[in-house]
């Protein structure tokens, strides 16, 4: 089979011509208007998309390759590498040790940029803010995480991750795609792929950006993160913006009412059926069908991102800047809302963790862009109950160096980028609550117990959502490709 | 056999058993959705006589040689099923078994093991997540009844032009193409379609080869002329067009990766365009393909190099370069050299040669060491891994200047360019050759085994007279023995015209690409290309001429059960128009089209704030989006910038390619987000509005026919009277609404920066443009029958 044939068979969307084609009301603008209102399908209990899921996109996979723990993934990417040993990896021998040379003995022949390579001292640096112990076990949490540190009994932290890359580009793109060369398609794209959406008016995959306050011109993003590489483009993600456009070309031309833009796809839809009779090509068909879903957006994506009569007790959660659209907070808000809606896949970035300078000022403000409003997800989930099946996932792409960059004083000082261990938390279904895995040395610098690998996490999470890493594949250029290369592991320590 | 011995051994000690799953895990490239490749064939349509090529090797490559093929040092059990002489071989630890023995069933050990139900001794074994469906055994097993033969791979077979088939009572053929295909469609029980209306053709040929559509003049003019040669003479004249070289390098951009932008991080502006220029300027002179080739791959070697060919060798630069502070420079710089073996395997001889940097291929007969060796001849210029800064241009470098323009280099536009002068990233080689090194497991830093520039053994020994150089590997790739350029190079050309080529796989000719749907037909294309001196026009025209392009597109029931891929020709396919020609097409025919040639890329309408929400602190030009002014609106898609990390979003949606790396092949998809673009995208509204004012221009007082101008302007043919009535009904339900005030003209009619001094009733022409834009958005519209 063609690759096209493929993606007809097993990535598009519906069945098309008990939609429209063989309908006996034919399809007229009545026709049309009655089947908008039309709810399509009953939800059911099932974790995964319906083969029968008349209008949403639907996944390669039947069925989970087992039973899947969770239906949706909202991911909060801290992007710039935050710094773990501000946040979440305790470690008072810095602090003891303030200002001495990082010993040989534990850099170990680590690749370092180029943007210390060139130092000739590497001095050690503790964190200049307090740790406290919280939860039911006693977890150190910064004190720059006031409300984090409130939520841990929901959270699993992993203190081991690794990774490959040392720099932003490549590290990032690994994180999305499993891959430091870009290319290759996004978690939520593999996601949509293999199962497809549980929402007919909205994609499977959508992104938010946000810009921190820690450092505003720190590291770009680039749109390939939320690419669909070489899957149908139906799997890419999709940006929902605090614009006004909130998806790219959503809105009407101005000066058009409602029932002027009905009425021109009511008769475009006519046209479209006449040529299908003609030339029977059944593209025309799936178009007609496109122009449905993408009105039906037109009303679904405003409503999601209308957030006007969330009650106060509700911003109150999220924090102030919930109010302000744009924000990590406002994002964080919006994930829920998409969640609600059961959007397979959330991805949030929140750009200005890149910390080489002035770390203490800066992590002090990129820190209070996320606590409250990271905590306040995790919590809004559970009071109503979609922790159960939902994953969050708080992280950035690398760590960052136990000794400082650039010069350090007594109140200030810089981390540069460290691939060898950094820390993510998790919370939501078939995760461990209230749990801390794997171990740094004192020196905060390498992993001695349960390190995990950025495809160990991928795995693990496609896990969680009934999935097998090494069978979920897709065959391109002559080979199948995979979320996590050749390489990955469950991390089953971690489940629940 | 240690096969077995493997297999047995696991039953009693599972420490072994775990360190093959490990092995078998860890191979990539082998897990699959069995359903995806699966032949939906049943056993009784096993066919009389197998062949290698066609039958057995597709399911020996997809499901057996991950762990038995070309790449040695993932051999399992000592067993390879790539070579006859490896399949044919004594193994196990006393040499007495046989995997195959041709012609004897009971005795190979492979027609055992694949019926085999014991999940321990099945192949290919559960854990790989591979399987074989009941015919691909059954044809296994009559392969080796039959003898087990094996054959060469056919595209390293070089093409020999074959006979031609006779077809009987051949009314059909116009020229050779024809026969081949009859031949097939005979086989299959099929017929042709008949010829496709003049409006039909004449739009499709001037899609397929200006990338534009013909102008109603000139499809009245087309209609009306019944002399025999009207169509070729079409064809001639588009043929000569500026927008047939401006369309062929559209497609070139694709395969060279081009981009306005260095592609990682803060993704600065770079200067390629006069590159760019040239192609534009090498395919309206029809340059011959070989030299077309050997201009981008070794024009600085050439022994009369001029500047125009040092420009040309820019082909080998238009890869990514990164300016990320702190990234190793070294890492980089093999990533560039990397790049441009990658795209010259995929470009030149659809071949995956990334597949074998980190190991030998585990597919094709390509080794981890014949990588390096091709990779030899493009590690030789005197390159840095890390930009220091956005204005630096990365060295070797030409200048070229506005004094060029009066010379060599007339074609590069150098009018816009506010600078005198502009520096264009050029190849040029080190006096002495940086040493070449197999990388383990490709990672820059693992240097272990020398190697010198070469190519596979199994496409083409070097010549030893052949210098080692980029000069060299030119003269190799056109060498008359060389079985992979021409045929790769006609199935894109045929790819171009119909849709897809006779290798659908047009980026991998390789043991897990496709077969040619018609193989003899390929190879006499090639021959037939190499023989008339690799002239794009001339094989173009020949293929646009045939019969087999001329039938017409209607799909009935039964062809669409029969044939739903078109893979036989019995008709003609109905294609989706690209990005470029969608947007190329509602500015021409809407008048706004402005045809200037060549120049620095443009930045036409795209949403507020997409590139400031992702841009870092880099600065440079790439941060903020400034839109171009005037007539720079209107150039054709292939001056739009582009900006590699935030690609320009109406052409992403309509399967542009994202030019990270080198691409022969588009998606061609169908998404709500198109729907959205196209229904709302400022471009095709001020597009619908100034041929509304076109068409009253031009039509007339009355809306019944302006609607069928706009009409006949956008689908090459006149509305029927049904079409019109309802298209005449929306402009009069929308001139109601309007005049119920649930349109308000004055907002609508200011989209976009088009004006004109024409007077018009704004309540007509809203409804009008709103018409026109309907019209734009059908299906029809947006493709060519």
């Amino acid at each position: 089979m063609s690759e096209k044939k493929i993606i007809a068979d097993n990535a598009i969307n519906m069945n098309r011509r008990s939609f429209l084609g063989k309908s006996a009301l034919g399809v007229g603008g009545m026709a049309l208007g009655s089947l908008l209102g039309c709810n399509f399908y009953q939800k059911e209990g099932s974790l995964i998309t319906k083969a029968d899921n008349p209008m949403g996109i639907k996944g390669i996979l039947n069925s989970p390759h087992h039973p899947a723990k969770i239906k949706r993934v909202i991911y909060l990417f801290q992007s710039g590498g935050p710094s773990q040993l501000e946040l979440f990896d305790y470690k008072p021998l810095l602090n003891q040790r303030r200002g001495e040379d990082l010993p040989e003995s534990i850099r170990n022949g680590q690749r370092l940029t180029g943007m210390t390579s060139g130092q000739d001292k590497f001095p050690l640096v503790g964190s200049n803010f307090g740790f406290q112990q919280h939860g039911k076990n006693g977890t150190w949490i910064s004190d720059l995480l006031p409300y984090t540190a409130k939520m841990v009994d929901e959270l699993c932290i992993v203190k081991s991750m690794y990774t490959e890359a040392i720099n932003h580009d490549p590290a990032v793109t690994f994180f999305q795609t499993g891959s430091q060369q870009p290319g290759r398609p996004s978690i939520g794209s593999w996601l949509s792929y293999g199962l497809g959406s549980e929402n007919e008016n909205l994609p499977s995959f959508t992104v938010l950006l946000s810009r921190g306050t820690g450092r505003p011109n720190g590291q770009p993003l680039y749109t390939r993160l939320w690419g669909n590489g070489f899957l149908h483009s139906l799997h890419q993600g999709v940006q929902f913006r605090a614009a006004k456009d909130p998806v790219l070309y959503l809105n009407d031309p101005k000066g058009i009412s409602k029932e002027t833009k009905r009425s021109i796809l009511d008769n475009l839809a006519v046209l479209n059926e006449k040529q299908y009779k003609e030339f029977g090509d059944e593209e025309i068909q799936s178009r007609i069908a496109q122009y449905e879903m993408a009105y039906r957006m037109q009303t679904s994506v405003p409503e999601v991102m209308n957030t006007e009569n969330e009650p106060d007790y509700i911003y109150k959660m999220y924090g102030a800047d919930a109010k302000i659209p744009g924000t990590y907070a406002a994002n964080c808000l919006l994930a829920r809302r998409l969640a609600e809606q059961d959007v397979r896949f959330i991805q949030l970035y929140h750009m200005g963790w890149d910390q080489h300078d002035n770390l203490p000022s800066a992590i002090e403000k990129q820190a209070k862009d996320v606590d409250q409003a990271s905590a306040a997800l995790v919590a809004d989930l559970k009071q109503r109950g979609m922790l159960e099946d939902t994953l969050v996932v708080w992280g950035g792409e690398f760590g960052r160096t136990n000794y400082s960059q650039g010069l350090l004083t007594d109140t200030n000082y810089g981390r540069d980028h460290h691939p060898r261990c950094f820390t993510m938390w998790m919370a939501g279904g078939g995760i461990k609550p209230g749990f801390v895995y794997g171990e740094t040395d004192e020196f905060g610098y390498n992993i001695v117990d349960n390190p995990v690998h950025v495809h160990d996490f991928q795995a693990t999470l496609l896990h969680l959502l009934g999935i097998d890493h090494e069978r979920l594949t897709y065959k391109y250029q002559g080979r199948r490709f995979r979320l996590t290369d050749v390489e990955g592991h469950l991390v089953k320590d971690i489940l629940a | 056999m240690p096969v077995i011995r493997t297999l047995i051994k696991k039953r009693f000690l599972p420490v072994h058993f775990v360190i093959l799953s490990f092995l078998v895990i860890s191979c990539q490239s082998k897990k699959g959705e069995y359903a995806i490749i699966s032949l939906e064939q049943s056993i009784s349509q096993i066919p009389d006589s197998i062949d290698f090529s066609f039958h057995i090797k597709p399911i020996l490559s997809d499901r057996c040689f991950v762990c038995h093929g070309p790449d040695k040092n993932a051999v399992e059990g000592g067993l390879s099923l790539n070579k006859p002489e490896d399949a044919y071989a004594a193994i196990g630890e006393n040499k007495d078994r046989y995997a195959i023995i041709p012609g004897d069933l009971e005795k190979s050990e492979l027609i055992k093991r694949i019926f085999e139900d014991d999940p321990t001794l099945k192949m290919p074994p559960p854990e790989s997540n591979l399987i074989l469906s009941d015919y691909e055994k059954e044809l296994l097993k009559k392969w080796v009844e039959q003898g087990a033969v094996y054959k060469k791979h056919w595209a390293f077979v070089p093409p020999v032009s074959p006979a031609v088939p006779i077809i009987e009572n051949d009314e059909w053929s116009q020229n050779e193409i024809d026969k081949f295909i009859q031949e097939k469609l005979n086989l299959q029980g099929f017929s042709p379609s008949k010829k496709a209306a003049k409006e039909q053709l004449v739009r499709r040929a001037f899609f397929s080869i200006a990338g534009l559509p013909p102008s109603v003049d000139q499809v009245n003019a087309f209609i009306k002329d019944t002399s025999k040669n009207a169509y070729e003479k079409i064809v001639d004249s588009l043929l000569n067009t500026t927008a047939y070289a401006e369309y062929m390098a559209a497609d070139w951009m694709d395969v060279a990766r081009y981009a306005d932008t260095h592609g990682y991080q803060d993704d600065f502006e770079r200067t390629m365009w006069p590159w760019r220029d040239w192609v534009i300027h090498a395919f309206e002179k029809n340059m011959p393909y070989n030299e077309f080739v050997t201009y981008q791959l070794a024009g600085d070697m050439l022994s009369n190099a001029t500047k125009e060919s040092i420009l040309a060798t820019g082909f080998n630069r238009n890869h990514k370069i990164t300016a990320e502070g702190g990234v190793i420079p070294e890492e980089y710089r093999i990533e560039y050299v990397e790049d441009r073996t990658n795209t010259f395997s995929t470009a030149f001889l659809g071949m995956t040669m990334e597949c074998a940097r980190c190991h030998d291929h585990k597919y094709d007969p390509l080794s981890q060491k014949e990588h390096f060796q091709l990779f030899g001849f493009f590690n030789n210029i005197d390159e840095k891994g890390l930009m220091a800064n956005a204005q630096e241009i990365p060295k070797p470098y030409i200048i070229v200047s506005k004094e060029d323009k009066e010379g060599v280099l007339n074609f590069v536009n150098m009018t816009k360019n506010p600078e005198q002068k502009v520096e264009v990233m050029v190849m040029r080689d080190m006096p002495v050759q940086r040493e070449t090194f197999v990388l383990n497991r490709g990672v820059y830093d693992q240097p272990s085994e020398q190697v010198f520039p070469a190519t596979p053994e199994a496409i083409l020994p070097f010549p030893d007279n052949f210098p080692k150089n980029r000069l060299g590997l030119s003269k190799w790739l056109f060498h008359e023995k060389n079985p992979l350029t021409a045929r790769v190079a006609v199935n894109r050309i045929w790819q171009r015209m119909f849709g897809k080529g006779l290798v659908e796989s047009s980026y991998d000719f390789g043991n897990q690409g496709a077969l040619p749907s018609h193989p003899e037909l390929l190879d006499f294309l090639a021959v037939k290309f190499m023989k008339e001196g690799w002239d794009v026009k001339q094989i173009m025209k020949y293929m646009v001429l045939s019969s087999t392009y001329q039938q017409s597109s209607h799909i009935t029931e039964e062809m669409q059960e029969l044939d739903p891929e078109n893979t036989y020709l019995a008709r003609a396919s109905r294609l989706r128009l690209s990005a470029e020609m969608i947007r190329d097409q509602a500015l021409k025919i809407s008048g706004l089209l402005n045809e200037e040639v060549g120049g620095p890329s443009v930045k036409p309408y795209q949403p507020e704030g997409i590139w400031e929400e992702t841009t870092g602190g880099g600065g440079g030009s790439t941060s903020t989006y400034v839109q171009s002014e005037g007539e720079d609106l209107y150039r054709k898609s292939l001056y739009t910038f582009w900006k590699r990390t935030v690609p320009p979003p109406t052409m992403m949606t309509f399967d542009a390619s994202s030019r990270d790396l080198c691409t022969v092949k588009r998606q061609e998809t169908n998404t709500p987000l198109q729907a959205l673009v196209l229904l709302n995208d400022p471009q095709l509204i001020e597009a619908a509005r100034a041929l509304a004012y076109k068409a009253i221009d031009a039509s007339g007082k009355e809306p019944l026919n302006q609607i069928g101008y706009v009409f006949q302007n956008a689908t090459s043919r006149k509305p029927n009277e049904e079409e019109l009535k309802i298209l005449h009904n929306l402009y009069l339900d929308t001139f109601e609404k309007i005049k119920a005030g649930e349109v308000v003209t004055d907002e609508y009619l200011s989209i976009g920066e088009f004006s004109t001094d024409m007077e018009v009733s704004s309540d007509h022409l809203t409804a009008l443009a709103l018409t026109a834009h309907t019209i734009l958005n059908l299906d029809e519209t947006i493709s060519r029958g």
